[in-house]
């Protein structure tokens, strides 16, 4: 249980129509780290975090979460250890009223009634969202999908929490409060983003993904403030560090 | 109508079963199986009845009443799809022409008796299903039906379709607008772009559906989309039930519309 460790050994992926999406991803995040994956549009994070519950398996090499490998076999097992929250709030709210969505994970894993009933309460007091629970998703607002697809996963209370552009479609306070919220997780986080502030600010950690491989891997503070290193993989400073020309 | 009013249309309807009125309240297993029998009992008429259709008008008005329901809405939806039943009645005036009755000297031929009998049952079973929608949460008729029994699949079916109803409509509205701003007025641009329209729609489904069971899967999806029990059948939804069966029942198989005819003409 204390492993909370996601490793990637080598790992290279192909998809069907030939392109080379990762070609020897290798990293390893313990416990309770939380880490930004920044890369430039097609660098492949998406295909990556698409890799740490098995949706794709690798074409060759290993993924390594807690102590299994992700096989066949293990990803169910995995599933359950890793929650996945995805760009578009739409494809992950698929339930036709909040509370049913956020109780989908936590039926599935096979809990009585009044536990999922209190995993409920909880994941939803946890982004604020409790007032949403009998409305349909098609009611709310982009900021109020993000937060209940936020919940949804940690109603199966996971162990690492990976997140494909969290801030994205949000008004600045939303993000904000987003921003907040995900400082007080204690899972280890895993977080793709082009948001290099929500980056910064939420991550100590940042691995930069150029070309389907990690071109560099470090405190976030050091690689987001390196201007030419940035420029050359297609990012640019972060807002705060940039001065108003 | 252009699409855009029929979008905020169906929400609308959608918006009408978030209401709290008694009806709305009853168990939405009590809805759907009273809406069933009153569908059976309304098609098992044989094909002259006119008559003895009528108090069946009775159901849908009360439930519009209490329901809170706005009358012309719902009249203008039932409009909308009266088409297909005309269509299906219309030529029996021409093919069944043996006069059936004589009012104020104009020889009625049952073929106009079995086409309005055609109209009153849809008229009927059309009202009676829109209410229940329009009082029923979706999702409820959705539990209700699983919880009669109604196999997982049909029914997960439907509640997907309920939800990326709303979804796919607001990403066709995005993409007709598009077209409009950029066709300057030329209307009918040809139904060669419409054709790709509904093609690039079919696609971005397609892609919708492969995150959506990604994301569904990322849960623990196994096949079957459980749900808690959120209702009860109270002693309102039984006693609902038992007045609807009885109301059925006695405009089924007793002739009482006629016995109050008679009843007035010897009266007068």
């Amino acid at each position: 249980m204390s492993h909370h460790i996601v490793e990637f050994k080598d790992v290279f992926f192909r998809y069907p129509d030939g392109t080379e999406a990762l070609k020897g991803v290798n990293f390893r995040i313990t416990h309770g780290e939380s880490v930004g994956v920044v890369g430039a549009n097609g660098a492949g994070k998406s295909t990556l975090l698409q890799h740490m519950n098995g949706y794709l398996m690798p074409t060759s090499g290993k993924v390594i979460i807690g102590d299994l490998a992700i096989t066949g076999k293990t990803r169910r097992e995995i599933r359950k250890k890793v929650g996945i929250v995805f760009q578009n709030p739409d494809d992950q709210l698929f339930m036709p009223t909040v509370f049913d969505d956020v109780a989908f994970g936590p039926l599935n894993l096979g809990m009585d009634e009044a536990t999922v009933r209190e995993r409920v309460r909880k994941a939803l007091g946890m982004v604020n969202s409790l007032d949403l629970q009998d409305k349909p998703p098609h009611h709310l607002s982009c900021g109020q999908k993000s937060a209940v697809a936020i919940a949804s996963v940690m109603a199966m209370e996971p162990d690492i929490l990976a997140m494909d552009e969290p801030g994205a479609n949000l008004d600045p306070r939303s993000r904000r409060s987003l921003i907040m919220l995900l400082k007080t997780f204690k899972h280890s986080k895993i977080i793709a983003s082009h948001d290099l502030d929500l980056i910064l600010d939420v991550c100590e950690r940042c691995i930069v993904i150029g070309g389907g491989a990690v071109v560099a891997d470090g405190p976030s503070a050091e690689i987001l403030s390196n201007k030419g290193f940035l420029e050359e993989n297609n990012l640019e400073l972060p807002l705060s560090f940039q001065v108003r020309s | 109508m252009t699409f855009d009013t029929l979008y905020f249309d169906i929400g609308r309807l959608d918006r009408l079963s978030y209401r709290d009125t008694f009806v709305h309240r009853l168990d939405p297993r009590a809805k759907v199986i009273a809406t069933m029998l009153f569908l059976f009992t309304v098609i098992s008429f044989p094909k002259y009845e006119v008559i003895a259709l009528t108090p069946f008008f009775l159901y849908p008005v009360l439930l519009l009443t209490v329901g809170e329901i706005p009358v012309r809405f719902m009249i203008r939806k039932i409009i909308v799809v009266s088409p297909f039943a005309v269509f299906i009645g219309i030529f029996n005036p021409i093919l069944d022409t043996r006069t059936a009755a004589v009012i104020f000297g104009v020889a009625l031929s049952a073929g106009w008796i079995s086409f309005l009998s055609i109209l009153m049952k849809f008229a009927l079973t059309i009202s009676a299903a829109l209410l229940l929608i329009a009082t029923t949460s979706f999702p409820g008729v959705c539990h209700a039906l699983r919880r009669l029994g109604f196999p997982a699949l049909f029914v997960s079916q439907l509640l997907f379709l309920y939800r990326y109803l709303f979804v796919l409509m607001e990403e066709a509205m995005r993409v007709i607008r598009a077209r409009e701003m950029r066709s300057f007025g030329t209307r009918n641009t040809g139904i060669k772009v419409s054709v790709r329209l509904i093609g690039i729609l079919f696609l971005r489904t397609v892609d919708r559906a492969e995150r959506i069971y990604y994301a569904m899967l990322s849960r623990g999806f196994q096949g079957d989309i459980p749900t808690l029990k959120r209702s009860h059948i109270a002693l309102s939804d039984l006693l609902f039930l038992a007045v609807m069966i009885a109301y059925l029942g006695a405009f089924r198989f007793f002739p009482i519309t006629e016995e109050i005819g008679r009843v007035a003409l010897e009266l007068f």
